[in-house]
């Protein structure tokens, strides 16, 4: 009622709905004239995805401003990207296990009437929908919740939140309808053609204002660190985003572009966007989880203070990772010395790596036992656990006598799973599985024995999973390059890829059983916000009404 | 123009790339460790802690 009387002027109440106006008319101009009609279907999908959002402000904003803008945090945002982040994290890792199992089972799974089926084009939507999807839903939702409560500060910019929000899901379903349709520009974690990339590089620049807006507001006087990192990553992808995808489209009305760059350059800059991408976003973004959560969970401050500003100044503002990217290039076209800074630089990343591990780890210094009744906090400190693991196991396959044996074959597969089911998925679902309680206003999970089962049986994925990566890698390794008594080659490739059925069958039982943990965790998830267990002392009219809010 | 060759460019690289990396990371330290920082930093690290839901 207030709000109504004296309503200050909201430029983002202008603003938003000037960017959904302009998406809208270039949507139904791409409809009207485009002679491309895969162009045709994603306009439309982008039209449709217009039309909802818009739909939402509007109810949203129809009957004057929600309290919540008036509140001192902003929650519903953070709710929805949780829902969002599981959601897409499901579709994510079941994508990941039909890959699998096309690849242990190629008889069965392949359809070649279906094209959309195919691995190439499955692929792409696995990497992206765990990474971005899951991975960036779980960042932005995490980043939104930690800002406020470490600046103690509501979220800036009004509806910008809810337009990053929308504009994000917009993307990943433009991308992943785009790969299915065979659309892509064939960059690794880059797959999506210049008009989602032009779309992406709005939603970006929004998320840093939001971001930046809530920052320049606080009320704290000291920016804690998860901030640094947050920003960090939110910078860092802005800028590799941009120049990875520095493109000139075949015309305004088609999906088609060509790259700026070409040869080694493009080959360069494409693992220079395709590493950093690992080190900011899988990286600089989810060690700022690790740093609010684990603390919050533990409840004990992080380990040493000064150790994190160390940590966060030699892993970006030096810039180490912008500089191991020519890792992936080793024996190519790229010069020696390239080769050589990339693989020097990935071997100091160990440094603050396990700097970074040791804070982690030593947040629990006196409450190691925790780690018995609390399977939350145990999730936290094992993704911790394998980010060490990842990061020692990274810079020694850097090592160009390692990488001559591990590249093309199935360890790197191994090792980026290691780092991703170990680290990324486990320290989100550990933030997660904070978050929901705290959000919904529920005393605690519906069932921490779920909770158990969830690590265990993922944790159990995790274990056969890179084991058979491992063992099938370094495998392959050594078949390639296998020479008999005369000089030739000792196995046809085709051998080679027989000799890794065992394998695929393994990894596929691993990703089976990660995905089935994460299953488990959405239905507890589902059964605490519908209220299982709920605040003491809260009215049942209270309870009922966010119940209803969380359904 | 002026244009440098590949060997002058790595010569320079190599000499005051390595001088910035231990000046920053000095510098880093010295921040980090600088003695009347403490108070502040110890408090920074309990501000996950504080009582969230309280207003702002």
């Amino acid at each position: 009622m207030q709000a109504v009387s004296e309503k200050p002027f909201r430029p983002d109440l202008v603003a938003v709905p000037v960017v959904l106006l302009l998406g809208t008319v270039f949507a139904l101009i791409e409809v009207a004239k485009s002679p491309d009609p895969l162009m045709v279907i994603q306009a439309w999908t982008f039209l449709a995805c217009m039309l909802g959002i818009s739909t939402f402000f509007l109810r949203r904003y129809a009957v004057g401003l929600p309290d919540e803008e008036s509140g001192p945090y902003v929650n519903d945002v953070v709710k929805a990207g949780v829902i969002a982040s599981m959601f897409w994290g499901i579709v994510g890792m079941l994508v990941g296990v039909v890959i699998a199992l096309q690849l242990a089972f190629p008889h069965i799974f392949y359809f070649s009437n279906f094209p959309f089926t195919n691995f190439g084009r499955l692929r792409p939507l696995h990497t992206s929908a765990v990474i971005f999807a899951f991975g960036g839903n779980v960042l932005i939702a995490t980043s939104f919740y930690v800002v406020q409560r470490t600046c103690h500060a509501r979220l800036a910019g009004g509806s910008w939140a809810w337009f990053v929000f929308w504009g994000y899901q917009t993307f990943i379903v433009l991308a992943g309808t785009g790969y299915l349709l065979g659309i892509t520009q064939g960059r690794e974690y880059a797959e999506p053609e210049w008009y989602v990339d032009i779309w992406l590089t709005i939603v970006w620049v929004a998320y840093l204002f939001v971001f930046l807006a809530t920052l320049w507001k606080r009320r704290e006087p000291h920016i804690y660190v998860a901030n640094w990192f947050y920003l960090s990553f939110i910078v860092t992808i802005a800028m590799l985003h941009i120049v990875n995808n520095l493109a000139m489209p075949v015309s305004l009305l088609q999906t088609k572009s060509f790259s700026l760059f070409s040869g080694v350059q493009d080959a360069l800059i494409q693992w220079w966007y395709g590493h950093n991408a690992v080190g900011f976003f899988l990286t600089a973004g989810f060690l700022a989880i690790m740093y609010y959560f684990i603390p919050k969970r533990a409840e004990r401050p992080v380990y040493s203070y000064r150790l994190s500003i160390v940590h966060f100044w030699t892993l970006i503002f030096i810039y180490i990772y912008i500089w191991a990217g020519p890792h992936h290039l080793l024996y190519t076209a790229l010069p020696e010395w390239a080769q050589t800074l990339g693989m020097t630089f990935s071997i100091m990343l160990w440094m603050p790596s396990w700097g970074g591990m040791i804070n982690g780890l030593m947040t629990l210094s006196g409450a190691w036992d925790k780690l018995r009744t609390d399977p939350v906090l145990r999730m936290l400190v094992a993704s911790v656990a394998f980010y060490g693991m990842a990061t020692f196991e990274g810079p020694v396959m850097s090592v160009k006598a390692v990488n001559a044996l591990s590249h093309y074959t199935d360890w790197t597969i191994g090792h980026v799973h290691s780092g991703a089911l170990g680290w990324v998925g486990f320290v989100s679902f550990g933030a997660i599985y904070c978050l929901v309680p705290w959000l919904w206003k529920r005393k605690s999970l519906y069932s921490l024995r779920l909770v158990e089962w969830h690590f265990w049986v993922s944790t159990l994925g995790i274990v056969f999973y890179i084991t058979s990566m491992w063992v099938a890698g370094i495998m392959q390794g050594l078949m390639w390059r296998a020479y008999n008594d005369f000089g030739f080659l000792e196995y046809s490739f085709v051998e080679t890829v027989a000799a890794m059925h065992p394998y695929y069958i393994i990894r596929a039982l691993g990703g089976i059983l990660y995905l089935a943990g994460t299953v488990i965790m959405v239905y507890n998830l589902w059964r605490t916000i519908r209220g299982g267990v709920s605040v003491a002392g809260e009215s049942a009219a209270l309870n009922q009404t966010l119940s209803v809010q969380g359904a | 123009m002026e244009r440098y060759s590949y060997e002058q460019i790595q010569a320079f690289a190599q000499s005051w790339g390595a001088v910035y990396f231990m000046v920053l990371f000095a510098a880093v330290c010295v921040y980090a460790l600088w003695p009347s920082n403490k108070r502040k930093f110890d408090e920074a690290a309990r501000i996950p802690l504080e009582d969230d839901e309280a207003s702002p």
